[in-house]
């Protein structure tokens, strides 16, 4: 049965999500000092965008490119065998090796931290990098496993009744938008 | 989105939604097999049994590395080593392997329709990996994947499947498969090894292969069934070769970009010419790369969600 979701509050716009990136991105920089050896990977689905953003940014600040990779979790799940919905297995595609390089995780929200778990699994598979760092729009709490974002665009404490909507032009069209939702009574 | 049945016996019965779920996810995971470490975590703790009674290179292979590649156990059973040459049943042998704790039990057998006994009899999963002169669903499955693949699309193309029909499995799934996605199939051979009622199954059959190359965006060479023909159907394989076989001269007269496809194994300078086979219009190896990524796909969709009752 679907829940019914009413918006409770918008809590950025297209502007504030914008100037988060361009934050995180001179944060990135400055903490990996430069851009050298630097991937940035988004999670599927709305990771992606945010990956692509980042390095646009990070370009248009430092005047070098990052490459931007795709990385698909289905495969890593740890509730395969719970869901009745079977997850639709998409494509992962990172263009170079992440051996010996400094990946940026992308991801909407940070939550219970299984999807980053998950992600973190299937990165290992694809080499051994020598590190990992988690970007992401949202951090709203709850963690269930002892996993930390290394950069915020915005922390959100919700309550596990609450659901985080994140709106993003390349995949939703209209404007970008982040909006806390609660579940309906009745 | 899961499939409909617990079983894949053959394309005759699947809808195209479950074999473009199948395409679909093959694609995703294909990937995979081209990576420095080739493996996932996906259906760990699943157990994939291949019960053979006929013998396979590519099939079984292909099959034990994609329960492999996504972290399933791979048994496998070759009747010959096995005591089903102590006289044990069909039935007898599979219920053994399944309370043992088999969760799919890929087969391969000489009696048509001896997969659907099976899938009966069995809580398990079943995939058909050939059953007699009946189907190959996962060898029509990754032809059409490796067209797709090419051509970017099934619909509309003209594929010729040319040789044994008779005999073939691989021909029945790739019509029932290639028909249903939109594709004109038509066949060519010896008219001894064209069964009758072929065309009631939506094809149009030559006795030239010529007519059937003529134009073809695809053209999908059968192996000839020696083992299984009886004496006469037509008089040596050098006859057959000159007559039937396809080779340069013939290929000429399919489209410029046409591929050439060959199940495996491949009786070289009888059904097709060496040098085609290992030319540039060949998907000949491709094909077998492709029937991992295939098989991958329908034991992860098999395999890798919940049954309903587990989430209830």
């Amino acid at each position: 049965m679907a829940t019914n979701l009413v918006e409770k509050a918008q809590i950025m716009d297209a502007d504030a999500i914008r100037r988060g990136l361009v934050r995180i991105a001179h944060e990135i920089i400055e903490r990996n000092k430069g851009t050298e050896g630097l991937i940035l990977i988004g999670i599927r689905r709305r990771g992606v965008p945010l990956a692509q953003r980042l390095a646009a940014f990070i370009e248009e600040i430092e005047g070098r490119k990052v490459p931007v990779g795709v990385l698909d979790i289905t495969l890593y799940r740890d509730d395969l065998t719970t869901r009745t919905e079977q997850p639709v297995v998409h494509r992962t595609e990172v263009p170079v090796t992440v051996a010996g390089k400094t990946i940026i995780l992308a991801d909407d929200v940070l939550y219970t931290g299984r999807t980053i778990r998950a992600a973190l699994d299937a990165l290992m598979d694809l080499g051994r990098p020598a590190q990992i760092q988690v970007a992401v729009l949202i951090d709203r709490g709850h963690r269930e496993l002892p996993i930390r974002a290394d950069y915020v665009v915005k922390n959100v404490p919700t309550s596990k009744r609450e659901v985080i909507e994140c709106h993003l032009t390349e995949i939703d069209g209209g404007e970008d938008r982040v909006m806390i939702m609660e579940k309906a009574e009745g | 989105m899961r499939l409909a049945s617990k079983d894949i016996l053959g394309l005759q019965e699947m809808s195209t939604t479950d074999m473009q779920l199948i395409l679909d996810t093959a694609e995703s995971l294909k990937e995979i097999i081209s990576r420095p470490i080739k493996k996932v975590p996906t259906l760990r703790g699943k157990t994939v049994l291949t019960l053979f009674y006929e013998p396979s290179t590519r099939t079984r292979t292909s099959f034990e590395l994609a329960g492999k590649y996504m972290s399933a156990d791979t048994v496998n059973i070759a009747t010959t080593t096995s005591s089903v040459v102590k006289g044990e049943t069909l039935r007898d042998t599979a219920r053994t392997v399944e309370v043992m704790g088999m969760d799919v039990v890929i087969m391969r057998h000489p009696i048509s329709g001896s997969c659907h006994y099976l899938a009966k009899i069995l809580d398990a999963s079943v995939v058909n990996a050939g059953d007699g002169m009946h189907e190959h669903p996962t060898q029509g499955l990754l032809d059409m994947f490796t067209i797709l693949q090419r051509k970017g699309q099934l619909k509309g193309l003209r594929v010729a499947i040319v040789g044994d029909v008779y005999h073939s499995r691989v021909a029945r799934s790739n019509i029932w498969g290639l028909t249903k996605m939109g594709a004109e199939v038509v066949v060519a051979g010896p008219s001894t090894l064209i069964p009758p009622y072929i065309e009631e199954l939506g094809v149009k059959a030559y006795t030239r292969v010529e007519e059937a190359i003529e134009g073809a965006d695809v053209v999908n060479v059968l192996r000839l069934q020696l083992e299984r023909q009886q004496r006469g159907l037509f008089p040596s394989t050098r006859e057959y070769s000159r007559i039937f076989g396809v080779n340069r001269e013939r290929l000429a007269l399919a489209k410029k970009d046409h591929l050439l496809m060959h199940p495996g194994p491949m009786n070289r300078g009888v059904e097709i010419a060496s040098d085609v086979a290992d030319g540039e219009h060949s998907t000949i190896t491709e094909q077998v790369t492709n029937g991992v990524a295939v098989r991958m796909a329908i034991l992860y969709l098999l395999l890798g969600g919940a049954t309903d009752e587990a989430a209830d």
